[in-house]
């Protein structure tokens, strides 16, 4: 019998999810051997050609990751659902929308006037901006198009499982591996990551008090934390109660809050939403001027609690820009 | 889960409600659109599905269509929820299989538009349907009755509940502030309007409280801990030193005459300050129990400054003649500390009264500046026979051209004195009028003096007491109609001199009057005690906006609270007179048998639980339970609800960041997919 197919794709992503494969070191060469690659832009040279010349369902695995920006990303995304028996969003972007994301605060428009106009690192006099197609030297190449909403994988096609993860940790990417080659799959959907909490994993939640009573917010940046106490008893926002465990508590034990990049538990619609209100059901003061200025530590909402999650949240983007 | 998902078979039913609800929403256009939804099996309009034709309707459907639901769209869940859950149960359904849709309150009675009122019935009504899909067979708890009480200060109100109580055979702590049980009505020599003698009603009531083989009483003692839920509540009590071994002390009083200080100097709050009393003291003869205290303030025995842990020092400097006079009764300690006493009981009965009106937060009236300027209080001690002079009226300030103390020749009772005012309480105190003629009538038979009472409005709703008014109209007493511009000793007139003016618009006359007189009383009205706030929140009591304990509801409740277990008496929910304190006292007494005697309490089944597996100990939810039902398991680093304690607020279900808690009857699904029917109604 020949060995399956396996296919990675990346979309809106930085790149960091393709190096967790790669982190697999010797472990890799495991997977390798037991499968057959079929794409992998970031590592070899295949024609997206070959792929659709693929019998439909004859990948048995792709792993995509990043989220959906582009009509390119979407035409991929799209051809590798019907060439593959299984679609896995692999990490933040592709399984929440990720950082890429957080650009569902600004239209289109403000985006590219932003990046090609405004930006203050730019060099770019004409102010030239990205032509779906152009003619040089006689050819007309065409290019892909910036869609006005970020979305998730699953907002695009059919998502069997999700690694979550910015990126996805090794151990989670391995065991991943393992459970789609014996065969042994969770129920269709499912995140392949703990369903608790990552206060469960983290060695600082003996410190967290009963009665935690927020004054004040800090930033990470804004102080020299104690490394064996609970970031919330000192007063930073860590998303670890709100954020799916099975990081190894990477963050916590760096000395670096949880900003919530394994997404939320199975139970939960809205990340964000989740740790707002236990977060805001807990500030000390009781008073509007109070309240504010507990809150006054947290300048930018979005990027706290929706770091990751902006595109799958109950947010999604903000109503009131152009289609 | 069950093999095989049991097939969906709903019951909807919309009532009319007479024309309450059919007048404005076209209820069979609702049935008709409500049939075509998944799920429904029948449904059906009807004139009154509370009748017992409509529940009967709903048994006989759930067993000749096998339905599996049942919504009904009518009026409050309030009002019949309970009405509509017992149907689907006769019917043979669980009860909470059943959800109820208010198109009366929420729809037909705010509505003017019969055809939006009727879309918007059709919306609610498939918000219903969806939902009800996803309730789940709940069962109703039944926890168990601690069979004593507690009653909270004892005034009239908690005397009569704890006696109404003790003679039904329950055990029931009282527990008092002061060194005595009686409240204000210790303080009366009459009670209006039958002018019967207070201590002949009160004090026997008193004694029997103190000798009652039932009642635990426990006076000069205050609660500082209350846990706990109703039929189980843990109640601290501490029991302040009084410097006197209770059980002892045979309420001789050889001790007071004996007392070092020869003269009594000290105030003596019974008596509004009107009277002395020495740092051995018995508030009043009639004082219930018949034990003395000492007072750490003042008596020589102790040094001025505490203790670190708050308690008295002890110098050990005075001769202790009291000592010596009470010999071998040895009942005098000086050493005694405030002692923490625990007890358990089912039900509690909040009877902590009410405080007067400070005088003093009207300066117009004089009361501080002019020395013979009274509370109603201070009347109530002067004219009583057991009061400070006893009984007679003298002026506080004026001497006869023999040096005797003065009476007074005119006296001026103003009424509503911090009451009916927005700079001061906006409500009616209710008894002020009444007591203000009693105390004419008082004053009038003690001194024979010209007796003015200035009031805004008369108001004498009880039995017996419009007779009372035309009796003092009778008397001579003269009825001034005005709110009392100022009192002043600034004469204008030779006849003005040496006196108090009162200076009012005499609205039925049209003109401003000047009326000079020797006394005059301020009729205070009704607070609620100073340290309501703190009462309220140890029971988890709620206030009105005037502070006021709140009831229930004014009519069908209006001795229970918003938590069960926990019934008010008296003034502290309000203004009111001795009848009708009794009678709330009763009542309270009352609720608290029907608990006892049922011996447990239904647990709504609307609590919250924590999923054991999921929780990641964030410990978020801990705080923020209002009844402090979230513990936190040290040992397995998991958060877990006390059941019996929870009350289905939902505010842990919210706030738990991985939506670990769940809460029965509003489990995401439910309440998902009721947000889903409303907007998908089109
Ligand atoms: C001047 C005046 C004259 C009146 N004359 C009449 C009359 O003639 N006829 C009539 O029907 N009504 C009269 N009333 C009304 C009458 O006083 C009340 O109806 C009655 O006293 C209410 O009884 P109660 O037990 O609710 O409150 P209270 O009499 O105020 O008793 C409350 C008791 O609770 C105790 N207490 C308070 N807080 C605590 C606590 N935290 N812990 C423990 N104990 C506590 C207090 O020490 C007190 O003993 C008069 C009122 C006034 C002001
Ligand atoms: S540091 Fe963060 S993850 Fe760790 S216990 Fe505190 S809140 Fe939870
Ligand atoms: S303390 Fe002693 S002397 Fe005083 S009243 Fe009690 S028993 Fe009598
Ligand atoms: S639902 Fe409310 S009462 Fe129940 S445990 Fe949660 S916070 Fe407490
Ligand atoms: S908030 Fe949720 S996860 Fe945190 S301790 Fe409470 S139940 Fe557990």
């Amino acid at each position: 019998m020949s060995k399956p197919k396996v296919a990675f794709y990346w979309c809106a992503s930085c790149g960091g999810c393709e190096e967790t494969v790669v982190d697999l070191a010797e472990d890799i060469l495991g997977v390798v051997e037991k499968v057959d690659i079929v794409l992998w832009p970031v590592a070899m040279d295949f024609k997206y050609k070959d792929v659709a010349a693929l019998p439909d369902k004859s990948i048995f695995a792709t792993l995509l990751n990043g989220a959906i920006r582009m009509s390119e990303q979407e035409e991929l995304a799209v051809l590798l659902r019907r060439k593959s028996q299984y679609l896995i969003a692999y990490g933040a972007c592709a399984q929440l929308g990720g950082i890429p994301a957080l650009a569902n605060q600004f239209s289109r428009e403000q985006v590219l006037k932003f990046n090609y106009e405004d930006c203050p690192a730019l060099a770019n006099e004409a102010k030239t901006r990205p032509q779906a197609q152009f003619t040089e030297a006689g050819r007309t190449p065409h290019l892909s198009q910036l869609h006005h909403v970020v979305r998730t994988l699953d907002q695009v096609v059919d998502v069997d499982f999700y690694i979550p993860g910015c990126p996805p940790t090794p151990n989670l990417t391995k065991a991943a591996f393992e459970a789609l080659l014996s065969g042994k799959l969770p129920p269709k959907g499912a995140v392949l990551a703990p369903d608790i909490a990552l206060c469960d994993e983290c060695e600082r939640k003996a410190t967290k008090p009963t009665d935690v009573a927020f004054t004040e917010f800090k930033r990470p940046h804004q102080g020299l934390w104690d490394s064996g106490k609970c970031f919330l008893a000192q007063g930073v926002v860590c998303m670890g109660p709100a954020t799916r465990s099975g990081c190894g508590a990477a963050c916590t034990s760096g000395n670096m809050p949880c900003t919530g990049c394994f997404g939320p538990t199975s139970r939960v619609r809205d990340q964000g939403a989740k740790m707002l209100s236990s977060l805001c059901s807990n500030v000390a003061a009781k008073d509007v001027a109070g309240i504010q200025q507990a809150l006054a530590g947290i300048p930018d909402p979005v990027g706290t609690f929706y770091r990751y999650g902006l595109a799958k949240s109950l947010l999604r983007r903000r109503v009131d820009l152009p289609a | 889960m069950s093999a095989k998902k049991e097939e969906l078979r709903i019951g909807f039913y919309v009532c009319h409600c007479g024309h309450n609800i059919a007048s404005m929403v076209d209820c069979v256009a609702v049935a008709r659109s409500v049939e075509k939804l998944p799920g429904v099996a029948l449904a059906r309009d009807y004139k009154y599905m509370c009748s017992d034709p409509g529940q009967v309707l709903i048994q006989q459907d759930i067993r000749e269509h096998k339905l599996n639901r049942i919504v009904v769209a009518s009026c409050s869940p309030l009002l019949h929820e309970h009405t509509f859950r017992g149907a689907t149960e006769a019917g043979g359904l669980n009860p909470f299989y059943f959800h109820m849709v208010n198109i009366r309150e929420h729809d037909s009675w705010v509505h003017t538009d019969r055809q939006e009122a009727t879309e918007k019935a059709k919306a609610l009504a498939e918000a219903a349907i969806r939902r009800v899909a996803h309730h789940k067979a709940l069962e109703i708890k039944k926890v168990p009755i601690h069979p004593d009480v507690l009653v909270v200060g004892g005034g009239i109100a908690g005397i009569h509940a704890a006696m109404t109580l003790a003679n039904a055979g329950k055990k029931v702590y009282l527990v008092e502030r002061e060194p005595s049980i009686g409240g204000h009505m210790a303080k009366f020599d009459k009670t209006f309007p039958t002018l019967d003698c207070a201590a002949c009603i009160l004090t026997p009531k008193m004694s029997e409280v103190g000798s009652h083989p039932n009642i635990t009483l426990w006076t000069y003692s205050d609660v500082t801990k209350v846990d706990g839920y109703v039929g189980n509540y843990t109640v601290q009590v501490k029991r302040k030193a009084r410097y006197i071994i209770e059980d002892l002390c045979t309420g001789c009083q050889d001790c007071i005459p004996n007392c070092v200080f020869k003269e009594p100097k000290f105030t003596d709050d019974f008596n509004e300050g009107l009277g002395k009393r020495k740092p051995v003291y018995i508030p009043f003869p009639q004082a219930t129990p018949q034990v003395v205290v000492i007072d750490p303030e003042v008596c020589l025995n102790f040094k001025r400054g505490k203790n670190p842990d708050g308690s008295p020092i002890v110098s050990d400097k005075c001769k202790k003649t009291c000592v010596e006079a009470c010999g071998e009764k040895n009942a005098i300690d000086f050493t005694q500390k405030d002692e923490l006493k625990e007890i358990k009981v089912g039900n509690i009965i909040v009877c902590t009264g009410f405080k007067t009106f400070d005088a003093g937060r009207v300066p117009a009236y004089g009361y501080g500046t002019y020395k013979n300027v009274y509370t109603s209080l201070e009347i109530e001690r002067l004219v009583n026979a057991s009061g400070p002079t006893g009984g007679e009226v003298i002026l506080r300030e004026g001497k006869n051209p023999d040096g005797s103390p003065k009476t007074p020749k005119s006296i001026g009772i103003i009424h509503c004195v911090g009451s009916r005012d927005k700079k001061t309480n906006i409500w009616c105190s209710r008894v002020c009028c009444m007591y203000s003629m009693k105390l004419a009538h008082l004053l009038k038979e003690h001194t024979d003096a010209e007796l003015y009472n200035f009031y805004i409005d008369m108001r004498t709703p009880g039995k017996g007491y419009e007779e009372f008014y035309n009796k003092l109209l009778e008397e001579g007493t003269h009825f001034i109609r005005g709110r009392v511009g100022e009192v002043t000793d600034w004469a204008m007139t030779p006849e003005e001199e040496g006196k108090l003016v009162i200076r009012v618009e005499d609205t039925l006359a049209g003109v401003v009057r000047r009326i000079p007189v020797d006394m005059v009383v301020l009729a205070t009205g009704l607070e609620p005690q100073a340290d309501a706030g703190d009462v309220r929140r140890l029971f988890n009591m709620s206030c009105g906006g005037d502070g006021w304990f709140l009831e229930r509801h004014p009519k069908l409740a209006p001795v229970n609270t918003f938590t069960d277990g926990v019934f008010l008496a008296g003034c502290c929910q309000g203004p009111k007179d001795i009848p009708d304190t009794v009678a709330q006292a009763g009542a309270a007494a009352a609720e608290a048998m029907v608990l006892i005697d049922r011996g447990y309490v239904e647990q709504e089944p609307n609590t919250a639980f924590i999923l054991d597996q999921e929780c990641s100990g964030c410990k978020s939810c801990i705080p923020l339970c209002p009844y402090t039902a979230i513990l936190f398991d040290e040992e397995r680093k998991k958060a877990y609800i006390n059941e019996a304690l929870c009350k289905g607020c939902g505010t842990c279900v919210g706030a738990c960041p991985s939506s670990s808690i769940v809460q029965n009857l509003f489990e995401d699904s439910e309440i998902f997919s009721e947000i889903e029917g409303v907007l998908s109604y089109d």
